[in-house]
C-alpha cells in the first residue's frame, strides 16, 4: 500500500451522493453546520477532523440512520443517484439496505457465521432458495476476505471470531445485501495493527464495487485508503478534496494545524 | 441481671474501651515523634470491637444453650414419673410454667423466697392461679421439684452468664486498650472485623434457609411415617377428614397448581414481555418515564387485593359468560371460583414481574446491535424478533421461571378465586385448589397437630419447596449456558 495517493486514479467516477447545507441538531446542540459536499462513485472517501466534530454524525445521515436517534433533527438536501434520500417517499429501511454500514466496534449477532451473513439477504429476500442463499453468503464472505478462515464453521458463532474476524464478518454481512455505497464509521478503532491492515486492503478492494465512505481518526489510515478526504471541525466541512493534496497542501490553516498535529 | 441489661452493660464497656484505646494512641503520638499506624479513631474501634463483639456473641449462645442445657438436667426428676404416653415436651412446658410462675411471685412480693421453695404441691395451683399463670392441672410432687429445679439451676446459669459475658467484655476492652500503640494496625483490624460482620450476615440468611429446610423435613419423616409415601404421591384423592380414614393424595393439588400456573403464565408471559418490549424499545422517554412505574406498581398491590378482585369481579364476569344461561349459551361453568379465575387474576399479579425484568434485559442487548441490525435494512420489528429478542432470551426465560415460581407458591389469590375442592378435572372452568391452598386449610382451625392430616401440610411443602427449587435450578442453568454461547 502506498502513503499519498496522487490525483491520476481517482477523481474521473461520476459523483454518487451530493449534500447541500446539511444541517443537524440534537436537542440544542448544532452538530452538523450547513455542509456542502459531492462523494464520488468508486472511490473511497475519508472524513477525519477532531472527536466531536460531526464527522459521525455527518455519515449517518447518509443513511439516515439519525432517524434512530430521539430528538435528531437533520435539515438540507441530500440526494444519492440524483434522488433525495430525505423525501417523504422514500422508505428509510430500503435506503438503508441500498447504503450499507459498518461499525466502530464489531458487533456480529449472537448468530451463526453463517445467519450473520445471511441476516440481510434473508429480510430483503434476495435468495428464491437455499443454494442461492449459500451463495450469496460465500460471495459476501470471499468480498470480506474472510472466506478462507471461516468455511469450515459456517456455523460456529460469529461472536467467537477474533476482533479483526469479526469486524471483516460485519463488512461481509454489510456486503452481502448488494450495498451501491459503503458507510464505514472508524472500522478500524477498535482493532490491533494486524488487524488493521487487513481491513485497510479489504477497504482498497471494495473500491472496485462500492462507493466507501469511511470515518476515521488516524491520518494515516486516512492517507493509506482514501481517494478523497474531508476535514471536519465544529460542526463544519472545512476543506475538502484529493487525499494528496489535504495531507500535503492544505489551503485551510485549521486542517495544516490538524494535519500537522497542533490541534485534535 | 436480664440479658438486656447485661448487653448494655457490655456496650457501656465498650464505649469505655473506645475512649480510652483512642486517648492511649493519641496521647502515644504525641509523646513519640514517630506517627501512628492508623487515625486514632481506629484504636478506639479495635478496643470497643474487642470487647462488644466476644461478649455479645457469647451471650446469645448462652440464651440459646442455657435452657437446653437446664432441660436436660431437669428431666432425670421427672423421668419416673413419666409413663409410657407421656409427651416430654408437654411435661417440661407445665415445668416451665410453674417455675416462671414462682419466679413472677417472688418479683411481686406474693410470696417469699422461703415461701416459693416450701409451697407445698396441692396449693401450688391455687398460689398460681391468683399470680395469673394457668395450670392445666394438679401440680404433682415430682413436678413440684422439677420446677423448684429448673429456678435454681436457671438462677445459677443467669448468675454465671452475668459474670462471664461482663468479665469477657472487660477483658477485651482491656486488650484493646493495652494493643493501642502507635505500630498496631488497627485499621487492619478493623477491617478485619468489618469482614467478619459482613459473612455473619450473609451466613445468617444461609442457615434461615437450612433451618426451614431442616423444620420441614423433621415432620415431613414424621408424616410418612404416619401414612405411606407411595399413596401420598400418586394417590388422586384428596379427602382428609380428622375423624381419620383419610386420603391424602397429592397429585390432584399438583395438578390444581400446574393448571392455574400455566394459565397464569399464558396470561402473562405475552402480556409482560409485549409490554417490555414496548417500553425498551419504542416507547418515548417521556410515556416510559410514568409507565414503567405504573406497571411496576401491580407488584405492590396485596395478593389479597387480587383474591378479592377474583372473587366479585372477575369469577362473576366468567360465569355469565361461560355458566349456565350465560350469553354464550357454554354452560361450561358452575360458579365463580374456578381455575380460569385464578389463573387470569395470577397472571395479570405477574404480568408486572415478567414485564419489570424482560425490560432491564432487553435494554441491557447493546445498542450496537440494534444498530447493526437497522444499518442492514431490517425494521424495528425485525430487528427485534431476529436480534434483540434472541440475546435476551436466557434473561427472560429467567424473568418467566421467575414468574412461575411466583405462580406456584401464590396462595391468596387461589383460596377466594379457585375454590376448595381437590379434583383432577381438564375442565379449565371447574373449582380446583392448589398445595399451597391446602397447606393453609390443612394447619388452621383445631386440628391435633400429631396427627397424618396435619403434618401432611409440611409434606406438601416440602414437595413444593423441592419442585420451586429445581425450577430455580432450571432457570440457572439456561442461564448460564446460553450466556456463555453469546456473550
Amino acid at each position: 500500500m502506498n502513503d499519498m495517493r496522487t490525483m491520476d486514479n481517482t477523481v474521473l467516477n461520476e459523483t454518487k451522493i451530493t449534500a447541500r447545507d446539511v444541517n443537524v441538531h440534537y436537542g440544542t446542540t448544532h452538530a452538523i453546520k450547513g455542509v456542502d459536499v459531492d462523494i464520488a462513485d468508486r472511490t473511497v472517501t475519508a472524513f477525519i477532523g477532531p472527536s466531536g466534530c460531526g464527522k459521525s454524525t455527518f455519515l449517518r445521515c447518509l443513511n439516515r440512520m439519525n432517524d434512530t436517534i430521539p430528538g435528531a433533527v437533520v435539515t438540507g438536501e441530500i440526494k444519492i443517484d440524483e434522488a433525495d434520500i430525505y423525501d417523504s417517499r422514500v422508505d428509510p429501511v430500503q435506503l438503508r439496505a441500498k447504503v450499507g454500514m459498518v461499525f466502530q466496534k464489531p458487533n456480529p449477532f449472537p448468530k451463526s457465521i453463517y445467519d450473520n451473513v445471511a441476516y440481510g439477504p434473508k429480510i430483503h429476500g434476495l435468495a428464491k432458495n437455499k443454494t442461492e442463499l449459500d451463495e450469496i453468503v460465500e460471495k459476501a464472505l470471499r468480498r470480506g476476505a474472510i472466506w478462507d478462515e471461516v468455511k469450515d464453521r459456517l456455523h460456529a458463532p460469529g461472536t467467537g471470531l477474533s476482533g479483526g474476524q469479526q469486524q471483516r464478518l460485519c463488512i461481509a454481512r454489510a456486503v452481502a445485501t448488494e450495498p451501491e455505497i459503503l458507510l464505514m464509521d472508524e472500522p478500524c478503532s477498535a482493532l490491533d495493527p494486524i488487524a488493521t491492515a487487513q481491513v485497510e486492503e479489504l477497504i482498497d478492494e471494495l473500491r472496485q464495487n462500492f462507493s466507501v465512505v469511511i470515518v476515521t481518526h488516524s491520518m494515516q489510515q486516512a492517507a493509506r485508503v482514501s481517494q478523497r478526504t474531508a476535514f471536519f471541525h465544529l460542526g463544519n466541512l472545512v476543506e475538502y478534496g484529493e487525499t494528496g493534496k489535504i495531507f500535503t497542501n492544505p489551503e485551510d490553516s485549521r486542517t495544516e494545524s490538524y494535519i500537522s498535529g497542533r490541534i485534535g | 441481671m436480664t440479658p438486656s441489661w447485661i448487653a448494655l452493660i457490655v456496650l457501656a464497656i465498650a464505649a469505655a474501651g473506645f475512649v480510652l484505646a483512642r486517648a492511649r494512641a493519641q496521647a502515644a503520638a504525641r509523646r513519640e515523634a514517630r506517627r501512628l499506624h492508623s487515625l486514632p479513631n481506629y484504636y478506639g474501634w479495635t478496643a470497643a470491637i474487642y470487647a462488644a463483639g466476644p461478649a455479645l456473641l457469647l451471650l446469645a449462645i448462652w440464651l440459646v444453650a442455657q435452657p437446653i442445657a437446664t432441660r436436660s438436667l431437669t428431666w432425670p426428676v421427672l423421668a419416673a414419673e413419666a409413663g409410657e404416653n407421656a409427651v416430654p415436651s408437654l411435661m417440661m412446658a407445665d415445668v416451665q410454667r410453674l417455675a416462671s410462675g414462682l419466679d413472677a411471685a417472688v418479683a411481686t412480693g406474693r410470696l417469699t423466697a422461703e415461701e416459693a421453695r416450701a409451697l407445698p404441691p396441692e396449693e401450688l395451683r391455687a398460689a398460681m392461679a391468683a399470680q395469673g399463670v394457668a395450670l392445666g392441672s394438679e401440680v404433682t410432687p415430682a413436678t413440684r421439684d422439677a420446677a423448684l429445679r429448673w429456678r435454681r439451676l436457671s438462677g445459677t446459669g443467669d448468675l454465671l452468664r452475668g459474670i462471664v459475658v461482663i468479665g469477657l467484655a472487660l477483658a477485651g476492652a482491656a486488650w484493646g486498650v493495652s494493643r493501642a500503640k502507635p505500630d498496631f494496625r488497627a485499621r487492619n483490624a478493623v477491617e478485619q472485623a468489618m469482614r467478619g460482620v459482613l459473612v455473619s450476615a450473609a451466613l445468617l440468611a444461609i442457615l434461615t434457609t437450612v433451618g426451614i429446610v431442616l423444620a420441614l423435613i423433621f415432620n415431613t419423616i414424621e408424616f410418612f411415617r404416619l401414612y405411606p409415601a407411595a399413596e401420598f404421591f400418586f394417590g388422586t384423592t384428596w379427602s382428609p377428614s380428622f375423624g381419620g380414614g383419610s386420603e391424602l393424595g397429592i397429585l390432584p393439588l399438583l395438578w390444581g397448581t400446574l393448571y392455574i400456573s400455566i394459565i397464569a403464565l399464558l396470561v402473562a408471559v405475552p402480556i409482560g414481555l409485549f409490554a417490555a418490549i414496548y417500553l425498551a424499545e419504542y416507547a418515548h422517554r417521556n410515556v416510559r418515564s410514568w409507565a414503567k412505574p405504573m406497571l411496576e406498581m401491580l407488584a405492590g398491590i396485596p395478593t389479597i387485593v387480587y383474591g378479592l378482585f377474583a372473587l366479585l369481579t372477575v369469577g362473576p364476569l366468567l360465569v355469565e359468560a361461560f355458566g349456565r344461561g350465560g350469553y354464550l349459551g357454554l354452560g361450561w361453568m358452575q360458579g365463580g371460583t374456578a381455575v380460569m379465575t385464578a389463573g387470569l387474576v395470577m397472571g395479570i399479579m405477574l404480568i408486572p414481574f415478567v414485564s419489570s425484568l424482560s425490560d432491564d434485559i432487553i435494554n441491557a442487548v447493546p445498542q450496537s446491535l440494534r444498530d447493526g441490525s437497522l444499518g442492514l435494512g431490517a425494521t424495528r420489528s425485525e430487528t427485534i424478533r431476529q436480534v434483540v429478542l434472541p440475546a435476551a432470551l436466557p434473561g427472560i426465560v429467567g424473568a418467566v421461571l421467575l414468574a412461575a415460581s411466583r405462580a406456584i407458591g401464590e396462595t391468596m389469590i387461589v383460596v377466594l378465586g379457585a375454590g376448595a375442592a381437590a379434583r383432577l378435572s381438564m375442565n379449565p372452568f371447574d373449582a380446583m385448589t392448589t398445595v399451597t391452598a391446602k397447606i393453609v386449610s390443612q394447619l388452621t382451625g383445631d386440628a391435633d397437630f400429631s396427627s397424618p392430616e396435619a403434618l401432611v401440610a409440611f409434606a406438601l411443602g416440602m414437595t413444593l419447596f423441592v419442585i420451586t427449587l429445581a425450577l430455580n435450578v432450571v432457570a440457572l442453568w439456561i442461564v448460564r449456558r446460553y450466556r456463555e454461547q453469546y456473550e
